[in-house]
C-alpha cells in the first residue's frame, strides 16, 4: 500500500483519521450542511448529497457566514462531524469551528491537497505535528 | 506565537477548561492570521446571539461554555438579540423561539456579559478610549470604533470576541497594529451630502467599490454622530471595510488606489437597494437609534398617523429607550401610530412573522440585509420619504 507523508500547519491540535472526501469548492457549513445528518445540502456543490460523517474533509477553504462555526460544533455533538479537515489556506470561520468541536485541522500542506488526496484514500490527520499520511486507495 | 506567562497559563489549563478552550481558539486565529504574539484588551462586543442567527448549535455552545465555568475579565457587551425581551409577541414572535433566545441570553448572563443586546454598545457605556485594544464582532460597530473612536479592533466573530473577553487577549495582527492602519485607497467624494441617508449611501458605495480596504474619504462635510454611525454601518455591510480615514494626514498619498464617488454612484446604489411595489413596513435604527435621532424622528411624526395597512417600527437600545421615554419623545412616535422596539433589530429577528412584506429605511445595511434574513423586499430612501410613504396628515 502507497502511504505518503505530507507535513503542512496544524491549526487545530488534534487528531483524527477517515476516509477522505474532497471538493474542489468552498464550504459553507452554515446552510451547507445539515447539522443534524452530516449531508451537504448546498444544491450545485460538488459533494452534494454527500455524507461528511467520519470522513477527512479536503477543501480549498470556508466560506460563507460565521455560524458555520457553531454548525460544526453541533456537528459534533450529533455524532456527525468529519474526522478531520485539510484546507489548502484555513481562514477564521473552519479554525474556529475545529478548535471548539475538537476536530483536527492542518493547512498549507507542502502539495495541493486537492490533486494529491483522492475522495476514498485513508487519510490521518495529526493537528498537533501538522502532518496528514495518505495511504492510497 | 509568543507568550507571557500567564497566556501559557491560560493554555496549559491551570485557570479551567472555559480560558483553556477560549486560549486554544486564539492562538489557533493567531496562528492562521500570522500573529506574533497576543495584545491585552479593554473591551469586547459579542455577536452572535439572535436565535434565528446561530440556532440551537450556537445555543448550545454557548450553554456549554457557560456551563465550563466562562467568566468574562473585561466589559464584554453583546449584540442584538433576535426579540424584543418585552415586546416580543407585538413582532410575532412564538414562545419556541422566545424560551430558546431566553437559554442563549441566560448562558451570556452566567458568563458574566452586560445583556446590552445592541449593535451601538458605544451609546451605552462602552466607549473605549483612543488608541484601546479591544475586540468588538459587530461590523459597524467595529468601523466606528477604529474610525471615529480611534479604538483598534479586527472584524471579531462571535466566538473569538466572547474568548477575547475571557481571556482579556486577542491576538496581535490586522488593525491592532499601527502599520496596518494606514489608508489604502483614497476616495473623492463628489456627491452631495446633506442627509442621514447621504452618508449611509456613501458608506454602501465606497464598500461596493473597494469591496476591501481602508478608504480615505475627501471631500467630506457636514459629519456627525449619527451619520458616521449609519456610514460605518454600511461600509461593513457591502464591503468587508473595518475602518476608514477622513481628513488627517495622509503618507504616500502618491501610491495609493484613488476612486471618485459622485452623485451617479450613490444613485447607482439606491437603485441597487431598492425593489418595485409599495413598501408596508418603515423601520429606522439601523444602527440603532440615538437619542438626537429618536427626538428628529418624534418631530417629524407629531401630527401625522400611520395609514391602515402599514406599520412604522422603530430599533433603539434599552438604555436610549429610557432616555428617550423620559423626555417624551416615545409618547409621540406611539401616538403616530409607530412603534419603538428595543434589544433586537430588522436584520436580526424574524421579521417575517411580522406580517409586512416590504420593508422601508433609512439605512443600506437594513435594506442589504432584510431581503436574505426575512425574504421581505426592500427600498431604501431618505428619512422623510420613508415617512411619507406609511403616513398620512391626521
Amino acid at each position: 500500500m502507497l502511504e505518503r507523508v505530507y507535513r503542512g500547519r496544524g491549526v487545530a491540535k488534534f487528531l483524527g483519521e477517515g476516509r477522505a472526501l474532497v471538493s474542489r469548492q468552498g464550504i459553507s457549513f452554515f446552510g451547507g450542511v445539515d447539522p443534524v445528518t452530516g449531508l451537504v445540502r448546498e444544491k450545485g456543490h460538488d459533494l452534494c448529497g454527500q455524507d461528511v460523517t467520519g470522513k477527512v474533509l479536503v477543501f480549498p477553504k470556508g466560506k460563507g457566514s460565521t455560524v458555520g462555526s457553531y454548525v460544526l460544533y453541533q456537528l459534533k455533538k450529533n455524532g456527525h462531524a468529519p474526522a478531520g479537515i485539510i484546507n489548502v489556506e484555513t481562514e477564521a470561520i473552519i479554525a474556529t469551528g475545529c478548535i471548539l468541536a475538537e476536530i483536527p485541522l492542518v493547512d498549507r500542506l507542502e502539495v495541493d491537497p486537492i490533486t494529491a488526496i483522492s475522495s476514498g484514500d485513508y487519510v490521518v490527520v495529526d493537528g498537533r505535528e501538522g502532518k496528514v499520511v495518505v495511504r492510497k486507495g | 506565537m509568543y507568550l507571557s506567562r500567564e497566556e501559557e497559563r491560560m493554555l496549559s489549563g491551570e485557570e479551567g477548561a472555559a480560558v483553556q478552550k477560549a486560549m486554544q481558539l486564539l492562538t489557533a486565529l493567531g496562528e492562521v492570521f500570522g500573529a506574533e504574539r497576543m495584545v491585552k484588551v479593554e473591551s469586547a462586543q459579542i455577536a452572535g446571539v439572535s436565535y434565528g442567527n446561530i440556532g440551537d448549535a450556537g445555543m448550545e455552545f454557548l450553554e456549554d461554555w457557560a456551563n465550563l465555568g466562562g467568566k468574562v475579565r473585561v466589559k464584554a457587551t453583546l449584540n442584538p438579540a433576535g426579540m424584543d425581551l418585552n415586546k416580543w409577541q407585538e413582532m410575532g414572535v412564538d414562545g419556541e423561539y422566545y424560551k430558546k433566545q431566553i437559554r442563549i441570553l441566560k448562558a451570556f448572563e452566567k458568563m458574566g456579559v452586560e445583556i446590552t443586546c445592541t449593535c451601538t454598545p458605544y451609546l451605552v457605556g462602552n466607549r473605549p478610549r483612543f488608541g484601546a485594544h479591544v475586540a468588538w464582532s459587530e461590523s459597524s460597530a467595529v468601523v466606528f470604533a477604529n474610525s471615529v473612536l480611534g479604538a483598534r479592533t479586527n472584524r471579531e466573530g462571535g466566538p473569538s470576541a466572547l474568548a477575547a473577553a475571557i481571556t482579556g487577549r486577542t491576538p496581535c495582527y490586522g488593525l491592532h497594529i499601527e502599520d496596518n492602519r494606514e489608508p489604502t485607497a483614497i476616495v473623492k467624494v463628489e456627491a452631495r451630502m446633506r442627509s442621514i441617508f447621504d452618508f449611509s449611501l456613501l458608506g454602501y458605495t465606497v464598500g461596493r467599490i473597494l469591496g476591501s480596504g481602508i478608504p480615505y474619504l475627501k471631500g467630506v462635510s457636514g459629519a456627525d454622530l449619527d451619520r458616521l454611525k449609519i456610514m460605518s454601518a454600511a461600509l461593513a455591510a457591502s464591503g468587508g471595510i473595518a475602518m476608514f480615514h477622513s481628513g488627517g494626514r495622509l503618507r504616500a498619498a502618491d501610491k495609493l488606489e484613488k476612486v471618485c464617488v459622485d452623485q451617479r454612484e450613490l444613485e447607482l446604489s439606491r437603485e441597487k437597494l431598492s425593489s418595485e411595489g409599495k413598501p408596508d413596513l418603515a423601520c429606522i435604527g439601523c444602527p440603532h437609534c440615538s437619542l438626537q435621532e429618536l427626538k428628529d424622528l418624534a418631530r417629524a411624526v407629531k401630527g401625522k398617523k400611520v395609514k391602515k395597512g402599514c406599520a412604522l417600527w422603530v430599533w433603539t437600545s434599552n438604555g436610549v429607550y429610557d432616555e428617550a421615554k423620559d423626555r417624551g419623545y416615545l409618547s409621540v412616535i406611539e401616538g403616530a401610530g409607530g412603534k419603538v422596539f428595543t434589544d433586537t433589530c430588522m436584520v436580526v429577528c424574524p421579521l417575517e412573522k411580522s406580517g409586512y412584506t416590504h420593508m422601508v429605511s433609512n439605512s443600506c445595511k437594513a435594506a442589504h440585509y432584510v431581503p436574505s434574513t426575512s425574504g421581505l423586499r426592500a427600498t431604501v430612501t431618505e428619512t422623510y420619504l420613508v415617512l411619507e410613504s406609511i403616513m398620512e396628515g391626521r
